[in-house]
């Protein structure tokens, strides 16, 4: 079946098999490789991308079934620089050997932008084999921290 | 995942008409597709149909379209505490997103034999057997459990739905039913692949929880492994009335015990017209398990039950 996907302000056409979920997509078909096939289950989070701004499982998803716009970690940065969190996630050794970071990344762009209370709690879809959760959740309050400040001077 | 036919009708007959198996948010579709638990020829993706909205009626009842999804349900000023809770305390914030309220009552069971099509179950595979019952199944049901199977019901959201005496709009061709859902689903017996009310050509519109005053007082209570992320080992839901020290009205279900959200009836007529405080609680909440048929490694429900019976009345006594 013929589909159109809108993925970090792109439109892009497809010719798919209805199985085809939005992660495969992405990273198969469009080359669009930030998203992770972790678990590929909806247990581990490194497929984390947002559709119409929320947080999703790509690989739970199917390609053909998404009629909103695609964000993946690759459609963070503006003008050459990275976004905040990206930014505070490389400040505070959020990571070691990267695999689940795009995903932790796109539900903690959601953390700071929702003011979510309970950053563990938000963030307990997203699985790091790395054990790299003291320093995930340090660079989620110090891109929340970015924010108020930025919000202060607004 | 087994090849299927996918359509995305917009209207409501065309959906009902197909007889096509519903897709919404995915979360319990897609997964249990691709372990090929279920094979459907033809999916049906309702996302565009006209099933959405959360508003209070004249009547004060609350009514939530089926396909609104986990996490705008929680985030609703006007959704009882005990129904918010239920929901933050279910899946992770991207299955929150994703998975709409009518999928989350049709989810089927985690039971680690039924996910699996390498073993016999009688869920999956009427008349094939039940390894949980000699096997792995401390995370098993202890209420409502029959020979034939002894899975849980997986849903937090339907036992806050159960204590508050939800009811759910079913539309079809034929026209709309109105079904309590504490009869919706069924106990196993010896059709356990029989899970619910829902006949062909039917889909879950609207869940409509009926007005009730004093539901600001209410909470959801979950025990499980993890702190987070994780399905119940025992839940329970109240809703508790208090005036002048006694317990003018009280509702409460548990998850994680039953086959079927599991309404205690028994313990709310020993709470009621006694005193709210915890000794009455820990007395009334003996009755918690009563009926229940423990398996090799489930017997710590029974006792759990009633302690989180116990927890959830405090905490909501002293809220």
């Amino acid at each position: 079946m013929d589909i159109t996907l809108e993925v970090n302000g792109e439109t892009r056409h497809l010719s798919i098999d209805p199985r085809v979920t939005l992660l495969d997509a992405l990273r198969e078909r469009l080359g669009i490789t930030g998203p992770k096939k972790g678990c590929d289950r909806g247990q581990c989070g490194a497929c984390t991308v947002h559709v119409d701004g929320r947080p999703v499982l790509a690989c739970l998803t199917l390609a053909a079934t998404v009629r909103e716009p695609v964000r993946t970690v690759e459609g963070l940065a503006a003008d050459g620089r990275p976004h905040p969190v990206q930014q505070a996630f490389a400040e505070q050794d959020a990571l070691q050997c990267g695999f689940c970071t795009s995903g932790q990344v796109m539900s903690a762009v959601a953390a700071v932008e929702q003011e979510v209370a309970d950053v563990r709690e938000f963030m307990s879809g997203n699985l790091c084999r790395c054990a790299a959760y003291p320093n995930i959740v340090a660079a989620v309050e110090q891109a929340r921290s970015t924010k108020e400040s930025a919000d202060a001077r607004v | 995942m087994r090849a299927f036919e996918l359509t995305a009708p917009t209207t409501l007959d065309e959906a009902l008409t197909s007889g096509a198996t519903a897709l919404a948010g995915g979360t319990t579709l897609v997964d249990l597709m691709k372990l090929d638990v279920l094979t459907p020829p033809r999916v049906v993706d309702i996302n565009a149909l006209p099933l959405r909205g959360i508003e209070v009626d004249p009547a004060g009842d609350l009514r939530i379209g089926a396909l609104e999804r986990m996490s705008a349900v929680a985030a609703h000023p006007q959704v009882y505490p005990v129904i918010s809770r239920a929901l933050l305390l279910s899946a992770s914030q991207q299955l929150r997103n994703m998975a709409s309220i009518g999928g989350n009552l049709m989810q089927r069971t985690r039971c680690g034999y039924f996910r699996d099509v390498a073993m016999p179950c009688n869920r999956r595979d009427p008349g094939s057997g039940c390894p949980a019952i000699e096997g792995a199944n401390r995370m098993h049901a202890v209420l409502g459990t029959s020979d034939a199977c002894v899975a849980t019901h997986a849903s937090d959201l339907a036992v806050a739905l159960v204590a508050l005496d939800a009811r759910i709009e079913l539309v079809s061709t034929q026209g709309g039913r109105s079904v309590a859902l504490a009869d919706f689903y069924r106990l196993p017996g010896d059709t356990p692949e029989r899970e619910h009310d829902l006949r062909p050509g039917e889909l879950i519109g609207e869940i409509v929880v009926p007005r009730l005053d004093w539901a600001a007082r209410s909470t959801y209570v979950k025990v499980r492994d993890r702190q987070s992320y994780e399905f119940a080992l025992c839940s329970v839901a109240v809703a508790l009335d208090v005036r002048d020290g006694r317990v003018a009205d009280v509702r409460i279900a548990a998850g994680g015990v039953g086959t079927v959200p599991w309404r205690l009836t028994a313990v709310e007529a020993a709470l009621r017209g006694g005193p709210a405080d915890e000794a009455a609680f820990e007395a009334a909440a003996q009755v918690a398990a009563d009926g229940a048929r423990p398996l090799s490694h489930n017997g710590y429900k029974t006792a759990l039950l009633p302690r989180t019976v116990v927890r959830a009345l405090l905490e909501v006594s002293r809220g």
